[in-house]
């Protein structure tokens, strides 16, 4: 026992040295240097501020922004301190009554939305914080995004695709838009002069 | 299945394939300490970890000596781990003053790092500060995912030497996996990671300005987005190459910060099966007998494919209960469709379906999707892959060690039909193996059964339950089969944090790691010291297409028999009632 004891804790010393302290601090450096915006969380910085990150969602209810995900974290949707999926099973009654909401909610704000809606845009996404949505959800509030901000559909599809990702290489991945990117992007578009 | 679920998972296995033989080759050069072009860079650091740690490495033990060390590492990681949580509040590299993790909670984490399980009854982002993140959590993943490779190479050694009173020296064989094999390997992923977003950093939260300020739960308005950073990538490299799978933040790899991209996923999705693909062709190589690592593989191969075609199906089909409320669940060229609760637009159902399978064949347990939310049969799978005992690949080491306890009793089982003493690579089957092998088989799902039983008869254990009905228990089984098989994904909705199920969780996590490493090294150490017989026109080949199917089949029957009831319970029943609803 006593052999063996001297190698199990030096060894744990030393790569807790190695693989705890000098890997990640290493790695830390180095990231600084070569990714320097990635590393600290891809933040979008509007006239000098910091406004958001373009991988973390933010929430969206009024008529004028496209609207993302569902978002299960608490206490308020979006809560980037605390991520959450709501791990609602697929009988839950809660399932269902936030999917509702979130159709009576879009129906409101557009009397004029028929047909169905694109099944990304009544559910939560697994961190709560998914920053894009699919094309067809995106598709789906076009009309209505257009009309609250008194430009053409056209003008609104148009960004909405500057703001849309394909498939990494074609094959991996999903289609999707980034929605505060697109929302930033129209709010740029109602300020004369403020070109990004 | 979508044309590009098919894509995608072809483009996955051919990327695998083209890599694992090549790093298999590389690992059993490091495991036979042979020279290694990481060896010339590192081999006079590894050298001076020896002289410091009092190691003779070239003189090798027996099992019980090998054992010995790997339980003491264990336990003193396990404690030290513990230590820097209980002290957080009072160590460095703690930007939001997060209190001391509690004790319950801490034992709980201590216990599932320690085992390579990473069971998540903390929440990252909210509970552990930095330097519990990487002088804690990482060092357990590199620590952890070395010990359970070291215990498989000791099992080839057992199989391929004769006559032989050793099996390897347990502390050569920690530092040779940790230098040459996980640290380079996790470095490149890091930086890969931190390209497509990742975060690594030591600065505190960010705070931004929401664009629209909301009303806050208290009916006050919102107007700043807290976003939690910190030195993720560094840890979430090594989670998935270790089969560790404890995330950095509280939803794991769903979260974009942890996986940003399509890409990031791919590579952490390599990542996970990488090195456990590798070992089966690393255990051919030092086997001598390369069609042996492929058989092996084989079999997983298949068991692999069966299982993620079963869930892209069940999460592509979606919830019929949600399209009857006005919902296109199609997958087309703007969406994914189908059952979209729990899972992220940028991975929709093919990325993160096959993600479910991969990390329940691997002993990871790290998520890119909310497992609870799944459809029942698609929940079902991952629910099945940890029962089957973590042999689809598995956990590193503990995987391919845990199938050679499958292949034991599938030579045994053939033996006894054809009437012929079993044996495998030429070493006699006798009973003392039959024994050891049958208590590695069988304590895992006796656990997961134990378990469940006692947490649904108990207040405190169906206290924790979010979902009604049969979901919820299925949350339950999914817990233990889950820390049993040193997986460490869950039914999320499951309130875990509380003294019972840290408890409960954390003992079953110490009983699946050591209570089959342990009888593994018995093996290894009877099997070396046997001789080696020359193969007769009565040995069974265990490189044909026949003995990897009665291998799937003795899988298959064994791990579905003893757990099928209580799956009958849960996922099965939730299954009929959501068809019903058609």
């Amino acid at each position: 026992m006593r052999t063996e004891s001297r190698p199990a804790l030096v060894l744990l010393l030393i790569f807790t040295v190695l693989t705890g302290g000098v890997y990640p601090l290493v790695l830390t450096g180095v990231a600084k240097l070569v990714f320097p915006r990635q590393a600290e969380g891809s933040l979008i910085v509007h006239d000098g501020r910091a406004v958001g990150s373009r991988l973390v969602g933010q929430p969206f209810s009024a008529p004028r922004y496209f609207w993302g995900r569902l978002s299960a974290t608490t206490p308020v949707p979006f809560d980037a301190s605390a991520s959450s999926g709501s791990n609602l099973g697929p009988l839950h009654p809660a399932l269902f009554d936030a999917a509702r909401a979130r159709i009576a909610a879009l129906r409101a704000a557009d009397p004029t939305a028929r047909g169905p809606v694109p099944v990304d845009l009544v559910t939560a996404s697994g961190s709560g914080l998914d920053p894009h949505v699919s094309p067809a959800a995106a598709e789906y509030q076009v009309a209505r995004v257009a009309r609250a901000r008194g430009l053409s559909p056209a003008e609104v599809r148009a960004i909405v695709s500057r703001h849309t990702e394909g498939r990494s290489f074609g094959l991996l991945g999903e289609p999707r838009v980034n929605v505060l990117e697109t929302n930033l992007a129209l709010d740029d578009l109602a300020r004369p002069g403020a070109a990004r | 299945m979508t044309t590009h679920a098919v894509i995608e998972l072809v483009a996955f296995l051919a990327v695998l394939l083209t890599l694992g033989p090549p790093l298999g080759g590389y690992v059993a050069r490091v495991l036979d300490g042979r020279p290694t072009w990481m060896g010339r860079v590192l081999g006079p650091f590894e050298r001076v970890v020896y002289r410091l740690a009092g190691v003779q490495p070239e003189v090798e033990s027996g099992w019980r000596r090998y054992a010995l060390g790997m339980l003491l590492l264990n336990f003193a990681g396990l404690l030290s781990l513990y230590a820097l949580q209980r002290l957080q509040a009072v160590l460095p590299l703690n930007p939001q003053h997060l209190p001391a993790v509690s004790p319950y909670l801490s034992f709980n984490t201590a216990v599932s790092f320690a085992t390579n399980t990473n069971w998540q009854s903390y929440s990252g982002e909210t509970t552990l500060s930095y330097l519990v993140q990487m002088a804690g959590l990482t060092v357990q993943n590199f620590l952890s995912a070395a010990s359970g490779i070291a215990v498989l190479a000791a099992l080839i050694r057992g199989l391929a030497r004769h006559s032989a009173g050793t099996i390897g020296n347990f502390w050569v064989d920690l530092t040779r996996v940790t230098l040459y094999v996980l640290l380079p390997l996790a470095a490149v992923l890091t930086l890969a990671l931190v390209s497509q977003g990742v975060v690594q950093t030591l600065a505190p939260t960010h705070a931004v300005a929401l664009v629209q300020p909301v009303t806050g739960a208290g009916g006050g308005t919102v107007t700043v987005q807290h976003i939690a950073v910190g030195p993720a990538a560094a840890q979430v490299a090594i989670k998935q190459l270790g089969t560790n799978g404890g995330g950095f933040y509280n939803t794991n790899s769903a979260h974009p910060l942890e996986n940003p991209t399509p890409l990031s996923n791919f590579l952490e999705l390599l990542a996970i099966l990488l090195i456990p693909v590798a070992l089966c062709f690393a255990f051919g190589e030092m086997v001598a007998d390369r069609r042996q690592g492929w058989a092996v593989f084989a079999a997983m191969g298949l068991l692999f494919l069966l299982f993620v075609v079963t869930c892209l199906v069940s999460e592509q089909a979606g919830n019929p209960r949600i399209a009857a409320l006005g919902v296109d669940l199609r997958a087309g060229a703007l969406q994914p469709g189908g059952n979209m609760e729990g899972k992220e637009a940028r991975f929709g159902i093919a990325g993160s379906a096959i993600w479910a399978t991969a990390t329940t064949a691997a002993s990871n347990g790290s998520v890119n999707a909310m497992h609870d939310s799944f459809m029942p049969l698609g929940g079902l799978v991952p629910m099945l892959l940890m029962q089957l005992g973590e042999v689809v690949f598995g956990g590193v080491g503990s995987g391919l060690y845990g199938m050679l306890m499958f292949v034991i009793a599938a030579v045994f089982i053939s033996g006894l039909m054809v009437g012929r003493t079993p044996e495998y690579l030429g070493k006699k089957i006798g009973a003392f193996e039959m024994k050891m092998a049958s208590l590695v088989i069988l304590i895992p799902p006796l656990t997961v059964k134990i378990g469940t039983a006692i947490a649904v008869s108990a207040a405190a254990g169906r206290a924790g339950v979010l979902n009604p009905g049969a979901h919820g228990f299925s949350e339950v089984l999914y817990a233990f089969s889950s820390v049993a098989n040193n997986n460490g994904s869950a039914f999320a909705g499951l309130t875990t944090n509380t003294p019972f199920y840290d408890l409960a969780l954390g003992l079953a996590m110490l009983v699946g790691r050591y209570w089959l490493a342990v009888p593994t090294l018995a093996i290894a150490g009877s099997l070396a010291a046997k001789k080696k017989l020359p193969a007769g026109a009565g040995t069974l080949p265990t490189h044909t297409p026949l003995f990897v199917l009665l291998l799937v089949a003795t899988v298959l029957v064994v791990g579905a028999l003893a757990l099928f009831p209580a799956l009958a319970l849960g996922p099965i029943v939730e299954h009929l009632m959501v068809a019903g609803a058609r």
